[in-house]
This record gives structure tokens, sequence and C-alpha cells, in this order.
């Protein structure tokens, strides 16, 4: 993930340029024939690799499962290393989903604010810098994260939990009783900073290669800039920024450091968002690897292949909606 | 969605440099477990008994609780004995027991004593012996707490049940204010830290609340926290320095987590005449009070946790040094015998206080002491 938030670092190139010219020559010399084979292979080697983990993961998981004197998807209870062993994922999978759709719906509307501030309003001389300081946020540490969260988000929070709980303490999933705020809330906004500087990137290079001549037709056309953007930039872009948002889903289903850290891990799934408790399964695997036995460990890589699922799950999803509205922009 | 090649090309090659760079300073900053400065302050103490025996490399793993005490002795021994190099992994007890099931290291350190079934499987691991238990380092869990102008809090087994079962969930309950008659409680929300690792701190807790307030505790001792409710926190370390920095928390973790961190302990009313506090010589008079449960060598020790003897903290924690007592490897044999003898040593267990642990009473000493003498 953080590698190809990199991406836009780099000013965009010129259309065009060598790499077509290139492509139009013959097809046929050793070159182009080593490099297809090269990428191919590559290509190849990336399923086996894919492959290789699920099945892995598979054989793992099945000794453990067989064992397992709870229901795997429905036990809200993980003492894997107990006999008999006892587990459930039912608290890891709620706590997973929930804190990264919380993370996605706090970062994907700033990241699209920030995106189009950068691509559309700022000068040049202000969204240069402003978008290298948002690719270094994905660049810091997700441990480094995890003890800014701890040390200084969580004791600040309580205000803000205490507001949420004045206005919508009502709707019982923002009750606060007091006391630290190692929620899966604060994991969600956590998590929302962590991806925040994916889904900016992505997003602001898509909305820049809007077509000049669009945004120039709408403006001839009497628009103002904010309708430039509701007909030519977002229409054009909802697919990238679908895709983008995806891709910051993936990394916070996946977040390990940062959750094992802020978090106040249980195994229950409590009435309020901002009550200590829950687990991810990433952030599970890493505090209870180190004392799990052998049934521990692959009732540890058992969670671990839902968890490869559902991350699987999410992207085919983005694959398909992407797709979907390709047909529909082209 | 058409992204420049380019633009991806020099992604490639900034995150190729990110990953190696990380690597490379991972590389430098993890893994300094040769000693350090990380042993918490202990003396060395001059390595006049130590006997050296045997040469190469010793490998040992297990658990994290013994860790600082294993730090400060194996930099003693191996201070001594140039010719041995003590590598002791603090992986936690059950993957130590499994490295020595395995035959990959020379004796497991587990906070807890070997289950019938690993002591028929080491039977395979030592040829013609079995897997014994050694008590070696015992220490006091101490209740650590943080209430604002609450101090010397003294609570029994029963409160403390019903305050990590989140039954008694104030600081002014009438259960508490009962124990502590001269003491100012605040009105204030009871935040009980446990630990979300599987834990022979926790493991051993849970054994005391189970044996000393069997009506309040309805849960079965097990290193995995069972009840509901409560905040959480990862090691010793983690609900330490939650319990530092949350008004109204409390938490059990080893008392030299306490001293570092400066943390107020809670004096438990055992039904002795005074409240016991939490001291390295409280601990070993709550050791001297256990039973020895293992048969011929081993030494695997039952803690009376229920004791009611004067000045005796029953939340102690014993953890051993796991070994075979014939069939040992023979090229490691005379290395670990020396080892284990210096750290059964009076020297070396006398170093022990200075970290926060307890030292063996003196009759399980020399038991420990002719086990180790004999192991062949």
């Amino acid at each position: 993930m953080e590698i190809s938030s990199a991406t836009a670092d780099s000013p965009p190139p010129p259309a065009g340029g060598p790499a077509t010219a290139a492509r139009t020559k013959s097809a046929t010399r050793p070159g182009d024939r080593i490099f297809l084979a090269f990428s191919r292979g590559s290509g190849i080697l990336l399923l086996v690799i894919m492959a290789a983990i699920a099945v892995f993961l598979t054989v793992r998981a099945t000794s453990a499962l067989s064992k397992n004197e709870g229901n795997f998807f429905t036990t809200f209870e993980w003492t894997a290393n107990g006999t008999p062993p006892v587990f459930g994922i039912a608290v890891l999978a709620f706590g997973t989903v929930v804190s990264s759709v919380i993370a996605m719906l706090i970062a994907v509307p700033v990241a699209i604010g920030i995106a189009l501030f950068i691509s559309h309003y700022a000068p040049r001389r202000l969204a240069t810098p402003l978008s290298y300081v948002i690719d270094l946020l994905a660049a810091v540490p997700s441990i480094v994260y995890g003890l800014w969260g701890a040390l200084f988000l969580v004791p600040h929070l309580g205000g803000l939990y205490s507001w949420l709980d004045d206005y919508l303490g009502w709707t019982g999933i923002f009750a606060y009783h007091d006391g630290a705020a190692r929620s899966l809330f604060t994991i969600g906004i956590l998590l929302a900073i962590m991806i925040l500087p994916i889904v900016t990137s992505v997003s602001r290079e898509v909305f820049l290669q809007t077509p000049k001549m669009n945004e120039e037709a709408a403006l001839a056309l009497g628009a103002t800039r904010w309708e430039v953007i509701r007909m030519a930039v977002l229409p054009f872009g909802r697919s990238g920024v679908i895709s983008a948002s995806m891709l910051g889903l993936g990394r916070a289903l996946g977040e390990t450091m940062a959750v094992a850290t802020v978090l106040s891990p249980s195994f229950e799934i409590g009435k309020s968002l901002l009550d200590p408790g829950g687990g991810t399964f990433a952030q599970n695997i890493a505090s209870s690897f180190k004392e799990s036995g052998e049934i521990g460990k692959d009732a540890l890589i058992a969670s671990g292949l839902v968890l490869f699922v559902l991350t699987l799950l999410v992207n085919g999803a983005a694959r398909l909606i992407i797709a979907r509205r390709k047909e529909y922009t082209a | 969605m058409k992204l420049q090649r380019k633009n991806r090309l020099r992604a490639v090659a900034f995150g190729a440099i990110a990953v190696s760079g990380a690597l490379v300073l991972t590389a430098c900053g993890s893994d300094d477990n040769s000693g350090g400065g990380s042993t918490g302050g202990g003396s060395t103490k001059a390595a006049g008994n130590i006997k050296c025996e045997g040469k190469g490399q010793l490998l040992a793993s297990g658990s994290s609780a013994q860790k600082n005490a294993m730090d400060l002795w194996v930099k003693n021994f191996m201070a001594a004995c140039k010719d041995i190099q003590i590598n002791y992994k603090p992986t936690g007890s059950g993957a130590g027991i499994q490295e020595f099931l395995q035959g990959k290291t020379a004796f497991a350190g587990s906070d807890s004593a070997l289950k019938p079934e690993e002591v028929t499987k080491s039977k395979e691991v030592v040829k013609g012996g079995q897997g014994i238990n050694l008590p070696l380092v015992g220490g006091p869990i101490a209740v650590g707490y943080k209430v604002p102008g609450v101090k010397d809090l003294v609570l029994d087994a029963d409160t403390l049940a019903k305050i990590f079962d989140n039954k008694i969930d104030k600081w002014n309950d009438p259960a508490i204010a009962k124990l502590n008659k001269d003491a100012k409680l605040p009105d204030l929300k009871i935040q009980a830290f446990h630990r979300s690792d599987e834990s022979g701190t926790t493991d051993n807790f849970t054994k005391y609340l189970k044996a000393a307030a069997d009506k309040s505790w309805p849960y079965e001792p097990a290193k995995a926290w069972k009840p509901k409710g409560g905040q959480s926190a990862d090691g010793s370390a983690g609900v330490s320095s939650q319990v530092k920095q949350t008004d109204g928390a409390i938490s059990y973790f080893e008392l030299s987590y306490a001293t570092a961190n400066k943390i107020d302990t809670v004096k438990l009313n055992t039904g002795a005449s005074a409240p016991v506090e939490a001291t390295s010589d409280n601990a070993s008079k709550a050791i001297a009070e256990a039973k020895i449960t293992g048969t011929g060598k081993d030494l695997a020790l039952k803690l009376n946790y229920a004791t009611k003897a004067e000045g005796a903290y029953p939340i102690t924690l014993v953890t051993y040094e796991v070994v075979g007592d014939k069939g040992n490897k023979a090229e490691t044999l005379p290395a670990t015998k020396s080892f284990l003898t210096y750290i059964a040593s009076e020297d070396g267990q006398s170093v022990l206080k200075d970290l926060g642990y307890a030292p063996l009473p003196a009759e399980i000493a020399t038991k420990v002491r002719e086990a180790v003498a004999s192991l062949a």
C-alpha cells in the first residue's frame, strides 16, 4: 500500500511521450519477447504465491478447526490454548469491519476534499508542498501512529466523546461511560488518518486526469468552479476514487500495530462504539501469537484465513464496481 | 484511471528504498539481548564462585516473566566464563516448552510446571530420563492502583475478585471503605485493567482469586482472562503504563514494574494480623509455605494461595527452569549444569532482590541445588 501511495510524489509526465512511440514499432524484436516472457513469468509467480499462501492457511487452519469446541463463526471467546480449545471470530470480524467502516466514513470525504483542493483550488506553490505533506503521512510507520494514538489521541478524545454522548447518546451506539477512550471508534479515527494519504493521492491523481476540454467546455457554458467539479471532475474521477477508497479499506482491514497499541482488546461486542473493547483480526494475531501453543497458532492462522478472504472480497468488489463505472464514463 | 508508467516505476523505487531502509534500521535496532542496560539496575556481583565447565553455545528460551533475572544471571555468568555463550530468548512459556520438547534448547523457562502429556513427550527428547521443573525465580505480583489522595490501600481477596469482575465499580464502595477506615475514598469509577495477551501472571493471579475468594470468583483460573468487561492492555508493561496514566485504575503485574513506574501497590488483608505488602521478602515467605508436588527430582510447587501466615504475600509467581533429569545432550550438559548451579547458588539468588524478584527460601533452594548437581 505504501508503495502505490508514493505514486503521487512526482508530477504527471507529459501525455504521449517516448513510451507510446516505442510501442508502435515491430513487436517481434528479442527485447520485446524477453520482456513479454519476464512479465508473464512475474504474473504467474504472483498467482503461485497467492495460491501457496491460501493453501498454507487452509491446511494449518483445518487442523485447528477440527479441534475447536466452539462455533468458529459465532463464539465470543478466544481460548485456543485451553483444554478444550474454544475460539470464534465473531468479535474479531465485527471489530475489523466496524473500525474500517468508521475509518472510511471519516477519511473518504476528507480525502476527496483535500484532493480537490490540491488539484483544482490551491495555487501551484501551495499544492505541491501540501501533497508532499499528505504523502509523508503514508511514510510514518504504523507503530508511531500507535504510540501517538495511545499517548496523545486517547487522553484527548474524552471531550469529543462526552459531546457525542450529550447529543447522540440516545442512539445507544454513542453512549459514553467515562474511562479511557480505547474503543473501536478511536481505532476508526486513527485508521482514518492512516489511510488518508493513499486515498488522497490516488484521488488527486485521477482528478488531474479530467480532460481539460470537458472542464473548459463547462466553463464556456458559464459554469462556476464548483459546477465544473460537480459536472466534469467528480463523474470522471468516480471510479478512481472508489478504487482509492478500496485501497485504503484494504489497509485499514489489515492494520496491526497501531490497533494493538491503542485498543483495549476483549472478546465481547459492546453496545456502544465508545466503550473500550472489541478486537480486530490482525491485532489479535499480533497480541496472541507469542504465548500460543500449537493449536493456538493454528487457530490464529484460521482467523488470518478469514481476513485473507475478507480482503480478497473487498478488492474483488472494488474491481467489479470499477469495471461497471468504466463503461459508464467511457 | 490511466496512471503514468513512469510514475509507477518511480513509486516502486521509492517504495523499495523505503522498505530496504526500514529493514536496515530495524536490523540495527532490535535484538539487543546481549545483556546491555536492560537489567533494571541490578548489581553485578563478583563472580568468584562460578565454576565454568564446558564450552560453546547454550540455547534456552521461555518465560518472559524471568527475563530480567535471566539477563542479569547471563551477564554475570558470561563475565566469569568466557568460553560459554548463553542465549536466553524470552519467547513466552508456551513457546519455550515447545522448543525444549523439540530438542532445540538446553532448558526452558516456564511459568507453569510441565503438564503430564508434556512430561510424556519429554521422554523422547531426553533419552532415559524426563523433563523436570526446577523452581528458580519467584516474585510477587503486585496489585497497583492510581487513586488520587489514597495511600496504603488495603484490600482483601473478596474485594479484589469483585473489583476485577466489575461487581464493585466505585472507589467509595462500602466494601472498600470498610477495609480502609482512615482513607478518603473519592467518588471515582474503578478502571480495572487486565492482560489482553495470555500470561502466566494472569494464570497466577486468577489462581489466587479462585483459591482465596471462591464465592466471588466464579471463573476457572487460566492464562487467558475470562470475565467480560473491564479494560485490557498488552503485557505487564502495557497494563502498568495504563495504571500510571489513568485515574481510578487498578491492575496486576510483577513488582518490578510497580517500582520502576512508582505505582502504589495494594496491601493484602490475608487474615494475618497485619495487611501484607508486596515485597520480595514477603513473597519468599509465601513460597516457603508451598508444597512440592513433583516426585523424584521434579520440584514442581503448589503454592498455598489462601495462606494466612504472618507476612506471607500470597499472590506470588514461581517460574521454573525445565531440564531433563537424565539424558541431556552431552555437548551442552556441562555448561547447563554450571549455569544452573550458579543461579541456584546463594550468589545467584541474592542478586534477585534488587530486581524485584524473590529469592528461594532456604529449604527449597537446597533441594534445587541437589537436583542440579545430579543432572546427567
